[in-house]
């Protein structure tokens, strides 16, 4: 494990990171790595760390000690927007939308950052070609175009939860962490979202947290498997399921 | 489910270039209409107003920032241009009068550039309390500084004093006037502009949501710095325009007053909407010129109407307006316009007895005679207070009535509005 070839660097590593609120430790020892165009599911029960985990390396919130890189670079003690420029993006388990603004201007904010226009003011943003045609196919892509109008925080939830795929993926990050997208949906409803994002992350790297054992084994080419802040198990989706800690800790307790 | 339509209508454009010129067109007109020097000097001042509240607005309804020190901006701008004029007059300046404005602008930018980053780094109740001091903190230091500041007196200018342009001199008020007009279009069209452009739409995602900002690539602060930088600008452009107007600057300029003024204004006409604060502005400076000649508690009425606006219409003149949209497009308002007819006469009668509480109050002893509606009542006769009363009481009662059928056939044709499509 010798010097950074880059280009081969993992697209996120996670070493020996610690996270306490207080004197209580939420994260524990925890090491994680993301290969490059890898599907990667991390599961666990309630409470485990999971979202913890994703502010962790988002950005959201700062490690007690550790170290987080993207694609090789240090990314631990940045700032969300400064991460989020080098390539990576994250979706919110709770909606987390631009309410009063409408759907098309959800996107449109999000497609504006990564095509330069950064805090422009002195350009139009309804005559910038390339942000009205990336917003038009992330729309497209959402299924959300007939509600391009509609204010955000009047779209039904599945909508909600489908606007904040595409505010993820909007600014074509190429490393994309999923917060339980499919959270709440019903069966239809999360089937489609699966094929959405089966879709959408085609050629990138996706981290997805997700409690639905159906869709992550369909999904995932790796999966990590978080029990009070600390991963037991990490491997692909046969590894896991015959890990008999897997089984026990979490896999067992799990009805559906 | 609802379908809102995609496609624009061809005539779209051509509505939203008419609006602007019709604003023009009114703007050269109106003087000629009324042209008492009364009229010239409210229009004036309504004009640096409009200026005013619109700036304000880049920070409230924009970029979700309540500031109750945007006054300092407005003042300063006015001690600048004050300033610049006297060095123009002394120094022999070839600075026209018209681009004064300008300098005022400058002094507003320069302090939020200044002031601003710091300020920024928090939104909400931080931001607010942070610009509650900073305008207590100017305020005050204007009356210590004296020598910037001139002190009680304030600093006087003269703009006549300056090269003329176009040969006028800007004596008359009516030259006055078609300057401020001419700064209000330029202001109210770039501030216009600024809201279609890039930052000015992420100023708007800061507003809705400055956590998921983050994680689209953009610090919230900086937004927050630019958009402060930009209102701080227009700020002082109105001010330059109060400096030319009145010929002086002083301290009121930059105080609490002025700061309450104008987030009374921007609230009242309402800060969803580009045109509300414009709205806000009128209302409030002809109130402000009106009831001031009429009663001495007018702070009152501007107090009611605040609380008023805030519990029943947080959208302002400009939402109340704004919300029958759908139904003129889904053609369901004329089911709803009889209710509001039928609403206007105990809605009056209750205005008008609480205005004659107020007043009986107010003047009980030994004020003048209340003049309602052209009917003189003396404030300590039983027939007031009983009239009074009775205007309240059976005014309020069946007023409440007619406002409970308002909203039951606004119920009904929203129902209707929704069905068609023209509601989400
Ligand atoms: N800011 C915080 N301060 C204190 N405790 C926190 C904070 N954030 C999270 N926690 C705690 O950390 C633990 C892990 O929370 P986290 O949200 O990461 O779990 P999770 O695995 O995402 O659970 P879920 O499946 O319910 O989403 C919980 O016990 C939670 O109460
Ligand atoms: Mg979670």
């Amino acid at each position: 494990m010798s010097g950074a070839v880059s280009g081969q660097s993992a697209a996120i590593e996670v070493r020996a990171v610690e996270k306490r609120f207080g004197n209580v430790s939420i994260i524990r020892d925890l090491n994680l790595s993301v290969a490059q165009g890898e599907r990667h599911a991390i599961i666990g029960p309630n409470g485990a760390g999971k979202s913890t985990t994703f502010n962790l390396i988002s950005g959201h919130i700062k490690p007690t000690s550790g170290e987080v890189k993207l694609n090789g670079e240090v990314i631990s003690g940045l700032r969300p927007f400064e991460i989020n420029r080098r390539g990576l993006s994250r979706s919110f388990q709770v909606t987390n939308v631009f309410a009063r603004m409408s759907v098309w201007e959800n996107v449109r904010c999000a497609v504006l950052w990564a095509t330069g226009h950064r805090y422009a003011f002195w350009k139009n943003v309804d005559s910038l070609p390339e942000v009205r045609e990336r917003t038009a196919k992330i729309l497209d892509d959402i299924h959300l175009m007939h509600r391009r109008d509609v204010p955000a925080g009047l779209l039904t939830y599945a909508e909600q939860r489908e606007l904040e795929i595409g505010i993820t993926i909007a600014s074509g990050a190429t490393v994309v962490m999923l917060d339980e997208p499919t959270a709440g949906m019903s069966n239809a409803e999360t089937e489609r979202a699966v094929a959405l994002i089966r879709r959408l992350t085609e050629g990138k790297t996706l981290v997805i947290v997700e409690h639905d054992m159906s869709v992550v084994f369909g999904l995932a080419d790796r999966i990590s498997v978080l029990v009070y802040g600390h991963i037991i198990a990490s491997g692909t989706p046969e590894e896991i399921r015959r890990d008999p800690k897997v089984k026990e800790a979490y896999l067992g307790e799990e009805a559906h | 489910m609802t379908l809102t339509s995609t496609s624009k209508p061809a005539g779209d454009g051509l509505r939203f270039y008419g609006v602007w010129l019709l604003g023009i067109a009114a703007l050269i007109v109106l003087p000629m209409i009324f042209s008492s020097g009364g009229s010239l000097t409210s229009f004036s001042l309504i004009g640096i107003a409009i200026v005013f509240a619109l700036s304000y607005n880049i920070l409230l309804g924009q970029t979700g920032l309540l500031s109750f020190g945007h006054a300092v901006h407005y003042g300063l701008g006015g001690f600048a241009a004050c300033h610049m004029m006297n060095a123009v007059v002394a120094h022999k300046w070839p600075i026209p009068l018209p681009f004064i404005p300008l300098f005022g602008g400058l002094g507003g930018l320069v302090f939020a550039i200044v002031i601003g980053w710091v300020m920024t780094k928090r939104a909400g109740t931080v931001f607010a309390m942070i610009s509650l001091g900073i305008g207590e903190l100017v305020a005050s230091s204007s009356l210590i500084l004296r020598s910037v500041f001139g002190g009680e007196a304030g600093i006087t200018t003269d703009r006549t004093a300056l090269p003329k342009m176009f040969g006028w001199s800007f004596g008359p008020q009516l030259q006055v006037y078609y300057l401020i007009a001419f700064w209000l279009v330029l202001s109210a069209i770039a501030m216009y502009a600024l809201t279609r452009t890039p930052l000015g739409r992420i100023s708007n995602a800061v507003r809705d949501n400055p956590e998921r900002v983050q994680f689209i690539g953009y610090d919230p602060h900086v937004v927050r710095y630019l958009a402060f930088c930009f209102a701080g600008f227009f700020a002082g452009v109105a001010g330059g325009l109060a400096a030319i107007n009145f010929e002086i600057a002083n301290s009121a300029y930059l105080g609490a007053i002025q700061s309450g003024l104008v987030l009374f204004s921007t609230f009242i006409g309402g800060t969803a909407y580009f045109f509300g604060p414009i709205l806000g502005a009128i209302l409030v400076t002809y109130l402000q010129l009106g009831l001031t000649s009429l009663t001495s508690v007018w702070q009152l009425y501007f107090g009611i109407i605040f609380i008023g606006i805030v519990m029943f219409s947080p959208g302002g003149i400009a939402g109340l307006l704004m919300m029958h949209r759908p139904l003129v497009r889904a053609g369901t308002l004329r089911t709803v316009i009889p209710s509001y007819l039928v609403a206007v006469v105990p809605t009056v009668a209750l205005a008008c007895g609480v205005i004659l509480t107020i007043e009986t109050v107010a003047r009980f002893a030994g004020g003048d005679v209340i003049n309602l509606l052209g009917i003189g009542f003396k404030p300590a006769s039983p027939t007031t207070w009983i009239s009074a009363a009775v205007l309240v009481v059976g005014g309020g009662l069946i007023a409440r009535l007619t406002w409970r059928r308002i909203a039951e056939a606004w119920d009904r044709a929203a129902t209707v509005a929704r069905d068609r499509g023209y509601l989400a």
